[in-house]
């Protein structure tokens, strides 16, 4: 059953720069997809505009059977509420203990008040609890946001996306800010969620030998187009070249 | 590696060097800094040599009858309740206005703005505020209040509201961009954004802010009070043209002292804050 799908889908960006053409797929409930592309040919804009921190400017995108362009505000709540989002910069409030930027992911299902005072249920805060040992923050939990190593952030921002007990995560460029090691365990983390809990995720990756090691489909999107979508046994090296425009000896990966 | 022998190395072609035109910016600056001053300095009537004689004698004058004397000392429990009034006065109106200046900022930053035309009112608004210097507001409100403590209050609280009000903007742009997305993509309402992510984030700017505007409006404060009669700044006026030099010494060393100290305790509070 698809869970999200995007119908002849456009963004023009200030009425001037085209960020997506025709932007068609369907994403079903826990597949691990996998988005890969040059940068600036629109992967980030595909993923915020699914939790309508960017409005698409035609076409329609429907998620978990709603129609998310035309959301109002209460119901743009209620999607956003049911996705998580991961940041290339982890996106924390720095000054923050760990815990608390954990018990954001439950703000979407609390009233302003309490959200305000940050009160959280006994319930609440156990099952934060449980998400930190599983991701081996136990220790961290107190220590503040800015304290911690770039791999750690990033947990916790895992950690917070699935407080919410979301449907779907969306994960922009997770590992392009870290190292190889904590890269393989944030990406491990990302897989064992999407097998253990069956959350579905979306991910933009720049490391295409990383999509092709944990993903099952791949979508290649170049200048807004997509070029490529499909299982990653499929994908061809012309292909890769196609999607990054170059020939062959010119990409990274190319080297060894 | 620099040997004569070596072949030139390619620079680029067609264009200016860097470093004649960093001479050429250098010069054009100079020359128009020293126009600017003999232009004035014509225009004014003022004779460079004269000014700096004067400076001698000055200093002699005030050393003669700027000095408290034992007269002088007698006024300083008088002088040192109108200072306090006056600091007390200051932190009530730094306060008062980082409040509001606080939720209006929050309208007219790029991450939490409602909508773009009231973010740009907001700044406009914020910009006539600040721009007006407190002393003619002083003066404007003069008309309506009198002589009146509010007169110096409202004074100083427009002038503070319109400079926190545009500080903030910039503070919660430049903080909390990142944490608001996120936020929000988790579904947390606007009320709960500002409070679980700006304010946490953004809170050691903002009181450092708030305390360099006490520091600010203390030394505002002395200037308002003449006009409107109160605070140490009356007292000041009183002595002074009184004649009574000494008094209105102790009234300077003593306000001078104040803003020493309280420069001093914000700078301890932004240590630990930070």
């Amino acid at each position: 059953m698809p869970i999200l799908e995007f119908r002849n889908v456009d963004k023009i960006y200030n009425k001037m720069t085209q960020a997506l053409t025709d932007v068609s797929f369907t994403v079903d409930e826990g597949e691990f997809v996998t988005i890969i592309g040059p940068s600036g040919s629109g992967k980030s804009t595909i993923l915020r505009c699914i939790n309508r921190l960017v409005d698409a400017t035609k076409g329609e995108i429907v998620f978990d059977g709603h129609n998310i362009n035309r959301a109002d505000k209460k119901e743009i709540r209620q999607i956003r509420k049911k996705t998580g989002m991961i940041f290339q910069h982890y996106n924390l409030v720095d000054r923050l203990s760990v815990i608390e930027n954990v018990l954001h992911g439950r703000l979407g299902h609390k009233s302003t008040i309490s959200g305000v005072a940050g009160h959280y249920s006994e319930r609440e805060k156990e099952n934060a609890f449980i998400i930190l040992e599983k991701l081996g923050l136990t220790e961290q939990a107190y220590k503040r946001c800015d304290e911690l190593s770039g791999g750690q952030k990033q947990r916790v921002g895992i950690a917070r996306s699935i407080m919410q007990e979301p449907r779907l995560i969306l994960c922009d460029e997770p590992i392009a800010s870290l190292d190889p090691s904590s890269s393989k365990i944030i990406m491990d983390h990302l897989s064992n969620i999407n097998q253990t809990m069956g959350i579905t995720c979306i991910l933009n990756l720049h490391q295409v030998d990383v999509a092709t090691k944990y993903s099952k489909r791949i979508i290649g999107l170049t200048q807004g187009r997509i070029v490529y979508d499909g299982p990653t046994e499929d994908l061809a090296k012309e292909t890769i070249y196609e999607i990054y425009q170059s020939s062959e000896g010119e990409l990274i990966t190319d080297v060894g | 590696m620099l040997d004569e022998t070596m072949k030139k190395a390619p620079r680029p072609q067609n264009q200016t060097s860097v470093f004649v035109k960093r001479k050429r910016t250098f010069t054009i600056v100079f020359v128009s800094v020293f126009a600017l001053f003999t232009v004035s300095a014509v225009v004014t009537n003022y004779d460079v040599i004269k000014g700096f004689e004067s400076i001698p004698q000055s200093i002699v004058w005030i050393a003669k009858n700027f000095v408290p004397n034992a007269q002088a000392w007698e006024k300083l429990p008088k002088i040192l309740e109108k200072l306090i009034e006056t600091a007390l006065l200051s932190i009530a109106v730094t306060v008062c206005a980082a409040v509001c200046a606080f939720f209006f900022s929050l309208l007219g930053t790029r991450t939490t703005k409602v909508n773009p035309w009231i973010s740009r009112l907001v700044r406009i608004v914020a910009a006539f505020f600040r721009n007006v210097p407190d002393v003619v507001w002083a003066i404007l409100l003069l008309f309506s209040f009198g002589q009146n403590i509010l007169t110096g209050f409202f004074a100083l609280f427009f002038a503070t509201f319109g400079m926190l009000t545009r500080t903030f903007i910039e503070t919660i742009d430049e903080v909390s961009s990142s944490c608001v997305e996120a936020l929000h993509a988790t579904g947390a309402t606007p009320l709960q954004t500002v409070f679980q992510g700006i304010i946490p984030s953004s809170v050691p700017e903002i009181i450092s802010w708030v305390m360099y505007m006490i520091e600010t409006n203390i030394r505002s404060s002395t200037l308002i009070g003449i006009l409107t009669a109160t605070g140490i700044g009356a007292l000041f006026d009183l002595y002074y043209k009184r004649m009574d030099y000494s008094a209105a010494s102790l009234v300077v060393i003593l306000t001078v002292i104040l803003v020493i100290v309280i420069e001093i305790i914000s700078n301890q509070i932004r240590k630990v804050i930070m």
